[in-house]
Formats: C-alpha cells, structure tokens, sequence
C-alpha cells in the first residue's frame, strides 16, 4: 500500500477578486523512506499544498476536494479533530524561518517538551530528558544547557536544527520540510541538508522537501514534482529532471540555475515574464504566454489544457509538444547551452 | 518505528559556545527571558521608576490607612468643632494646618483632611483597580475570541464594542448608578459596599470594547504567524493554541493598557462623586472632598489636598505606564 497518495487535490481559496486555485488537480506518490523534492516558483501552490496535506487549511475559507490518502486513511473527508490528533505524531513539518516559527516567550526546550506532550501523557521530567536527546540527535553541542536557551539567543542554522528536533519529537512518519534552508547561509545549508539526510533514513520518514532551489532537490530527492500555477507539469525521478527534463518551464529552471562549473562570463538564462495570476490562469497551458515553444504546437498550446501523460518509465509531462520534438529541442538547444564551455 | 537516539555520527557541530569578554569558555552562555529583558530597560527608565515607586506609596498608603492615620492623624469622621472660628465657620488661623491635623481641618465640622485624604486613596483606588480589572478581563476575553475565530463570532463581537462605544457613557452612569441605588432595600448589599460593587460595575463594564478593540487587532495578527501555524502543525490545540501561544504575546498590551486605564479610572470615579452619585457621605473620597470645598473658596487648603491627591496618583501612574511602554515594545520611539 502507497504510504501517501493525493488524488486530484484542489484547493481554491474563494476572495472578493474571485476564485483562488492555488492547487488545482494535483496527484502524486510516496513511499516511506522516499523523499519527494516540490519545485517552482513563488505561488505555484507549493506551500499551500504542504499546508493542504497537514489539514491547516481545514476549518478555513479554503475549498478542498480530491482525496489524501495517508498510511490507508484518508484525511479530506476526515473531521478536523481526527486530523489533529495526526499532526505531529504521524506527520510533521519544519518551517521555512525557524525564528518566526519558534515561540519567542519560551525556551527551545519548553516548546519541545510541549510538542512531545501533545501526543504522550508523560511528565515534564521525562519529556524534558526527551528533549535534551532530540537536541543532541539534531547534533546541538552542550544539549543539556542549550535546553534552556531562548530561540533568540541561538545562530539561524541551531535554531533550524531545533525546529528539526521539535518536528521530530513525535517520530513522524512523513515529514514536510518547506523551503527547510531558504533562510540560512550556503554552508549552514549543507549541514542542514546531511541531517536532514540522515534522520530521515535513521527515522525511515516519508521526507517532501518544499522548495525553489533546484540544488537542494538535487541533494536529496529521489523523485522530483515541479508544479505551475497549482498544477504539476512534470513529475520524474531525479536522473529524469535532471538528466533528461523534457517541460520547457523545467529548463527554463535549470537555466536559471548559477553553476559553479560554467564559464563567469556566462549570461543566466532566466524564464521571461511572471508566474500567471491564480485567479485568471491564462487558457489552454498555463505556462504558454512564457513559453518560447508554444508557436510550435499549431496554436493548441492556448486553447486547450494539456494532459499530464507518461513520456517513458514513470516520467510524466504535461506539454501540447510531442515526446519527440521535446527530445530534440532538449539534446540539440538546450543542454549544449547548459553545458557550454 | 522507533527512534535510534544514539550520538549522531555523521553530523557537523556547528559552532560552539564563545567566550565572553572576560568569561571562561563556555560558562558566559546565560539565558535572559523577554521579561527581565523588559525589566532591565524598565529600571534605566528613571521617570518610569519614580512613578512607579509613588504608586506602590499610593497603595501602602491605602493599605495601611488606619495604621497611618493612628500615628499622624484623627479618626476621618471625627468632628472637632475647637478647630472652627463659630463666626465664619472656617478653621481658626485660615487651614488650621500644624503638627495636630497636617493638612489641616474642613470647614463647618473640622474633620481632620488629613485622615480623610488618606481614607479617600482607600476608595480611589480599590474602584479603580477592580473596574480596571474588570474592563481587562472582558476586554480579553472578547477580544482574543473576536479576533482568533473571526467570521460571524468577530463582527458580532465588533458590533457589539460600537454600541457599547456610542454610549454617552458620563450621563448613562448617572442614571443608572441614581436607578440601581433606588432598590437599596431590596439588595444584599448596603451602604458604601453597593455604592462601591456599582461604581465598580458602572465604570469597568463601559470600558471594555476599548481594550477589547486593541486586542483584537493584536490577536488578527498573531493568529496569521508562523509559529501558530507551527503548533498547530504539531497537533496543539485551540485552547492551548489561544493561552499558550497567543495570550503570552498579548500580556505586553495589556499591562501597558490597564497601567493607562486605573488613572482613567481614578479621574472618572472622582467625576462621578464630584457629581454627587458617588460613596455617600459620610464616607471620604477625593471626589467627594473637591465637591465639598468648591462651596468654601475661601479654605483653599480644603480644594488643594484632595486635589493634588487626584493630581499625584493620575500622574504617577501614567508615567509608570509610559515607561513599562517604552520597556515592553522596544520598536516605539521616545
């Protein structure tokens, strides 16, 4: 049995300005002990689909429909208070900014004793040696002091590595990590990333990292999900997008990606315009006002949605041009590009 | 699936504990609480410190009236009619001020202002405290619900605060204080403790949409933070969501808040016995003595003391309550 699946998942956020359809038919897989990396821009329904999974849109304005299967329950049709009784236990979350999502009036250690509390009717003694071990697991140095210390008073990446810790109090069998180094600095990030790594294979967690660095999906994923406009527009393994991307809107990604190993002189290539406004997503691909390929596809590419199909062994594409002509685009413009000089 | 919690192998420690200027290595780490935080800024703020040292002499004084008032004075209901001129029917020597009464007599009976004004902190500040106490409680509450659950349950509340806002609060108090006193006979309590429970009710209860508009504001914008969504993410839930991770945040305001309110309070209790629907005589209060002097112009130690009373507490208190301002939001600027 797959530990978690979505099935057509769409939330849309009615406003005043109209419909909001932040996720909009989104389906995917992951196994325990996989790690399944999100990729896109700012509001192409990333984080709103973790929030989504979590169930904090419950209870909201937010319209949801589709299924979440999860461990053999599924959880849009479940009450909000079962869903509770999940969070944290079965499925946790690490937050971008461990500043703001630390409580600023109590110590590291009262919020994980807090956390673990939630879920185990234990004393705050045995909750608090709980605590302590979750700090030193998460590779805090002096655990037994820094306990004690305030949120503030730690460095970005220790205040990371103890939103690690709280999200893991519980043992969580699936975490979501969303956009889990964004707010640190390069070589903080890496260490991050290896814990990250190593919990997750220690703890043998379903993992999905949130984020729009493709360098940090690259570390970790096994499979890639890249989503636009609350769709997702190829879904593959990590060789697939990396190795053999076949959406123009992926290589406009790696693209835009700085390499150390290119030339300096070298021009990145950024995807032209803006991501499209989720109240009018533009007709037929939503990415075809951007798109340098569209022209090639008869006009289809703005009228009519295209499918999410299967190109080879698992790699799906949603994109109006043929496997072919995608393949030749990829082999003979881009990648010479990517890999020039 | 149970966690291994060995030593991890494979992960960097990142930094370790700096010394401190002049510190051993790794003792100088000392974890400072946003409160004494606030503390320490509050004790550099020496007007804030003054103010706060007059209050709690306000409140020993109140405390201890009839101690205070055995030493330096005379029972406050004490006539004593050597003191009065029979002919005028003012003090002998103009205030009769000396080491015997210290702030001298009233006119007419030669009470001792002294005992009186003492007595009047009693009254001034047991109303102003618990009708404080009473506008922050329901201010809170309402404001924290308004604010956290929103849709129907915030714009009834918010409706709610209009009317209790557009009421011409001043002369409401009188009617209503003059109507409740009418059914006196048929109360439980009497006397001076209905008068007090009244005015208690009376000022405290038309006070609160204002402290309840602040905290709804402040608890729309809380709600929205990430480390909300955090707990949540953990599981919390609601009532552990509003008490552990909200209302900490919302104690700054409200300290702030009710510190600005009691000499609000003061003012408005001294204007409600001024006008007469106050604790009745005989009993002092500040605003009772000011509406007794303004028929004796020629006493002016009679309107003075009771004046300046009124004067120093409102002052101090605000000056305390700028200050814990000033130590509790370090973004406001002096």
């Amino acid at each position: 049995m797959t530990f978690l699946e979505l099935k057509d998942l769409r939330i849309h956020f009615p406003s005043d300005d109209g419909l909001v359809r932040s996720v909009d038919g989104l389906s995917f897989r992951l196994e325990r002990g996989k790690t399944l990396g999100i990729v896109g821009e700012s509001g192409s329904g990333k984080s709103v689909t973790s929030l989504g999974i979590l169930g904090l849109h419950k209870g909201g304005r937010a319209k949801i429909s589709g299924e979440i299967w999860l461990d053999g329950e599924e959880l849009v049709s479940a009450s909000a208070e079962h869903v509770r009784t999940l969070r944290g236990k079965k499925m946790a979350m690490i937050f971008q900014d461990p500043l703001s999502a630390m409580h600023p009036f109590y110590t590291v250690g009262a919020q994980i004793v807090e956390a673990y509390r939630i879920h185990h009717d234990v004393s705050k003694k045995v909750a608090r040696k709980h605590a302590i071990e979750m700090l030193d697991r998460v590779g805090i140095p002096q655990p037994d002091r820094r306990v004690d210390s305030y949120p503030h008073e730690f460095s970005g990446g220790m205040r990371q590595r103890a939103m690690i810790a709280m999200a893991l109090s519980c043992d969580p069998e699936l975490l979501i990590a969303d956009e889990p180094t964004t707010a640190l600095d390069v070589t903080v990030q890496a260490q991050i990333l290896d814990l990250m790594r190593d919990l997750q294979r220690d703890f043998n967690a379903a993992l999905i990292i949130i984020t729009h660095d493709l360098g940090v999906v690259a570390e970790l994923s096994d499979d890639i999900l890249v989503m636009y406009a609350g769709k997702a527009i190829e879904y593959g393994t990590s060789e697939d997008i990396f190795e053999r991307p076949e959406h123009p809107y992926t290589w406009g990604l790696l693209g835009s990606m700085p390499r150390l190993d290119r030339e300096r002189t070298e021009r990145l290539m950024p995807i032209k315009g803006s991501p499209p406004s989720l109240i009018n997503v533009p007709p037929g691909c939503a990415f075809n006002p951007r798109c340098v390929y569209g022209d090639r596809t008869g006009g289809r590419s703005t009228t009519e949605v295209p499918e999410l199909l299967e190109s080879e062994g698992g790699h799906l594409v949603r994109c109006h041009l043929s496997r072919d002509e995608r393949r030749t685009v990829w082999e003979n413009e881009i990648k010479p590009n990517l890999e020039a000089s | 699936m149970t966690a291994p919690i060995d030593p991890p192998s494979a992960t960097v420690v990142e930094e370790r504990p700096q010394a401190g200027p002049g510190g051993t290595p790794g003792t100088s780490i000392q974890g400072r609480s946003l409160g004494q935080i606030a503390w320490m800024r509050l004790k550099r703020d020496k007007v804030a410190m003054g103010g706060a040292i007059v209050v709690i002499l306000l409140i020993l004084i109140a405390i201890f009236a009839p101690v205070l008032v055995g030493w330096f004075g005379h029972p406050p209901n004490e006539f004593h009619q050597e003191m009065i001129d029979p002919a005028t029917q003012t003090p002998k020597g103009g205030s009769g001020i000396g080491w015997d009464f210290l702030f001298g007599v009233e006119p007419l009976n030669g009470r001792d202002l002294f005992s009186r004004v003492v007595y009047g902190a009693r009254i001034s500040l047991l109303i102003a405290f618990f009708a404080t106490l009473l506008s922050v409680v329901i201010g809170t509450v309402m404001g924290i619900v308004a604010g956290y659950f929103g849709g129907w349950v915030d714009t009834l509340i918010s409706r709610v605060m209009d009317v209790f806002l557009a009421f011409p609060l001043l002369v409401f108090s009188l009617a209503l204080i003059g109507v409740l006193a009418q059914f006196e006979t048929s109360l439980a309590v009497k006397g001076d403790t209905l008068r007090i429970l009244l005015l208690i009710f009376v000022i405290g209860f038309f006070n609160w949409p204002y402290i309840g508009r602040i905290i709804r504001g402040q608890t729309l914008s809380l709600r929205e933070r990430e480390f909300v969504d955090a707990a949540r993410s953990l599981g919390a839930r609601g009532p552990y969501i509003l008490f552990r991770e909200i209302l900490p945040n919302l104690i700054a305001p409200i300290l702030i808040y009710a510190t600005l309110l009691i000499p609000t309070n003061v003012l408005f209790e001294a204007a409600l016995s001024f006008l007469g629907v106050g604790i009745p005589a005989p009993t002092a209060t500040w605003g009772g003595m000011l509406s007794d002097a303004v028929k004796y112009y020629t006493v002016p130690h009679f309107m003075f003391f009771p004046g300046m009373a009124i004067f120093i507490t409102v002052l101090a208190f605000n000056l305390f309550g700028d200050g814990l301002r000033d130590a509790l939001d370090p973004k406001s600027s002096r």
